[in-house]
């Protein structure tokens, strides 16, 4: 996966809480045997109606919001399914960073496993954030290194992250190989059961 | 010593390496594969050169994208192309797989459990969020993605926070006619679809004991809808009672040296959870939910919600959104809410005893004219031993269609989807938009209510429908 670092990109704010990951990416698009080409079919019932046009209503079809690379979302991101087709969609449709109130555990994992940051602020934070970009551009820089979210205008706000999660970001790291420098230990495990 | 919860067991006998500052690298005893989630996996290790490091510890079956109707014409290539792909990946990396004529094929967390692959104390991964099914067992049992499962294939580990634990305590015992399906939706219901994020969910209490292992297993299905990623019971006399005999459980001595073992896994007397949360059985009433997430749901004998009744701006903002969603007005008595169409089947409902509860309620009475109505057994063993008994027939008879395994319109992957506006009475597990088709509009229910619903062609509480006498 790729490395992130420091990232500063524009803003879609999604006011909307339990986000599932059957509206991340519908089933009708998990069929597919390749990581790559999701992003087509990201949110893809609330994009396009019907015959396939796009819905005016929803924010992400918003010309304002098409170069967005941060998500901004309400509480409880990505619960449902364990589908990874859900970042590999957000990814490849360009968002790198989402910044919500809470994270469903799977989707969590997933998402960090592709290299998209997921940033967990409280709730009146996220509510300050949806607030301001909610009437067009803005702009948002996270930095991973310094734990912080921070626009032009004074916007600054500390973030958490577990140390491990980081360093795999910061990286860029496949933990496979990371794992298999134990091998040993795995062995040994193994060994130790078998007797 | 320190009383300790299962989970806290089941841990701490798996931890191959621990390190400051870093989660644990946990060994997985049982790696279920899919057709949906693998391919990425399996490609992934042959661009790397790996190999599958233990195919023996490694089980595989289609399900999600499996036609149920006629079961050798895909008419979608790209599915086709899935399941192929899955044949060509077991035969090249040398793992088991119950294919689609195969007669042990079916939902990857019903036929782990009929197998007898699912045992106590063991920890289980499949790239499947309702894993948490076999916890039901006794199993520190969890869903996980793609780049895990390849993660898993490769080295038989996955690196894991330790997570917090929460009791779920079922105080009583659960009234005729309310079933375990009722059970788990009345506690999401109650507590949300984010209770236990972060934590694994332990059912205990005197309505969880008196469960068999099949309710059980629905009640540990759904603990993801509640936001835990893994759910499970402490393993008792019903337990192992129900694994001996099964085709991976050890016989004779063997069997009776693990018991011995699966015994020192349950939960010590006075062990301390992170969290507890309680909920009285007695005073359940049959569930049918009315909204987009699974807790958006209550007594059959209720009324939809009215939005403007919720203090939360997000509250209402979600309830107003789900019920456009659902086509339903608030106020709506939920027995009045007419249905199109009724699932019974997917992993939380189609083993035999979900069949004989529907059946039970559907033998000898006509399917609504306004209903269509399909039965998809969760296992092509079940679908036998369902026949074996007539369920089939009492079905059929009935109006339902009687199908061949798989998950079918529980995510409608596969041809069995409903059209916009179509309003189904579900068995399965999840209501969100769009989940049986785009458009289509989902209650859950359990399988005796969704029985009841297709006779009815409306909601009705079955404790009053049923032709079971102990009901009049």
């Amino acid at each position: 996966m790729e490395a992130i670092r420091k990232h500063k990109g524009l803003v879609c704010p999604l006011n909307r809480v339990n986000v599932d990951t059957d509206q991340i990416i519908p089933k009708q698009f998990l069929k597919r045997i390749e990581r790559q080409g999701f992003g087509q079919f990201l949110f893809y019932h609330w994009r396009f109606d019907n015959d396939g046009n796009k819905r005016a209503d929803f924010i992400l079809n918003e010309p304002v919001y098409e170069q967005a690379s941060i998500l901004i979302a309400g509480d409880n991101f990505g619960c449902g399914s364990s589908r990874e087709h859900a970042p590999w969609a957000l990814l490849d449709y360009g968002f790198k960073v989402i910044i919500a109130p809470s994270f469903a555990d799977i989707f969590y994992n997933n998402s960090m496993k592709n290299g998209i940051l997921l940033v967990k602020l409280a709730e009146d934070q996220v509510e300050e954030l949806l607030e301001r970009a909610k009437n067009g551009r803005y702009a948002l820089t996270v930095d991973l290194e310094e734990q912080t979210v921070k626009d032009e205008d004074g916007f600054n706000a500390a973030f958490d992250i577990d140390p491990y999660q980081k360093k795999l970001l910061l990286n860029g790291w496949d933990e496979i190989s990371l794992t298999l420098q134990l091998e040993d230990k795995i062995n040994a495990f193994e060994e130790k059961v078998k007797n | 010593m320190k009383p300790k919860t299962i989970v806290e067991k089941i841990w701490e006998r798996h931890v191959v390496h621990e390190e400051q500052g870093k989660p644990n690298l946990l060994y997985i005893d049982l790696h279920l594969v899919h057709e949906v989630t693998s391919p990425q996996a399996f490609e992934g290790l042959r661009m790397n050169g790996r190999k599958v490091r233990r195919p023996d510890l490694t089980y595989a079956t289609v399900d999600h994208n499996v036609p149920t109707k006629h079961r050798n014409v895909i008419s979608d290539e790209v599915s086709k192309k899935q399941m192929t792909t899955l044949q060509q990946n077991c035969k090249e990396f040398g793992i088991p797989l119950a294919d689609i004529n195969h007669p042990d094929q079916g939902i990857v967390h019903v036929i782990g459990p009929q197998l007898g692959l699912t045992q106590p104390g063991k920890t289980i991964v499949c790239g499947d969020s309702h894993t948490s099914t076999h916890g039901a067992f006794g199993a520190l049992a969890f869903g996980i993605g793609t780049s895990e499962v390849e993660h898993v294939l490769a080295t038989q580990t996955i690196w894991q926070a330790k997570p917090k634990t929460m009791q779920v305590k079922v105080n009583g015992t659960l009234g005729l006619g309310v079933t375990a399906k009722d059970l788990i939706l009345a506690i999401i219901a109650k507590f949300g679809v984010k209770v236990g994020t972060g934590y694994v969910m332990e059912y205990t209490g005197e309505a969880i004991r008196n469960l068999s292992m099949e309710e059980r297993m629905t009640v540990c299905n759904m603990s993801i809808e509640a936001g835990a990623r893994a759910g499970l019971i402490s393993p008792d006399q019903t337990t192992y009672e129900f694994l001996k005999g099964k085709r991976y459980v050890p016989e004779g001595d063997a069997y009776l040296e693990a018991v011995e073992k699966w015994e020192e896994f349950a939960t010590d007397e006075g062990a301390v959870y992170d969290r507890t949360i309680e909920i009285d059985a007695a005073e359940i009433e049959p569930q049918v939910t009315w909204g987009t997430n699974p807790s958006m749901g209550g007594p059959v004998s209720g009324q939809v919600p009215d939005p403007s009744h919720y203090e939360k701006q997000n509250d209402r903002a979600a309830i107003a959104q789900a019920l456009d969603y659902m086509g339903l007005a608030p106020g709506t008595p939920i027995e009045s809410i007419t249905i199109d169409h009724v699932f019974i089947g997917s992993c939380t409902n189609a083993r035999l005893s979900d069949l004989r509860a529907a059946a039970e309620v559907v033998k000898g009475r006509k399917v609504h004219s306004n209903v269509n109505a399909i039965v998809v057994p969760g296992s092509q063993s079940v679908k036998s031993a369902a026949e074996a008994e007539g369920l089939d027939k009492i079905f059929t008879e009935a109006g339902f269609e009687w199908r061949s395994a798989g998950c079918s319109m529980c995510l409608a992957m596969n041809d069995d989807v409903l059209m916009p506006g179509d309003r189904c009475a579900s068995t399965s597990n999840r209501n969100f938009e769009g989940r049986q088709g785009n458009g289509a509009r989902t209650h859950l229910v359990s399988p005796a209510m969704a029985a009841a619903a297709a006779i009815a062609g409306h909601f009705v509480d079955v404790r009053t429908f049923s032709n079971n006498p102990v009901f009049s």
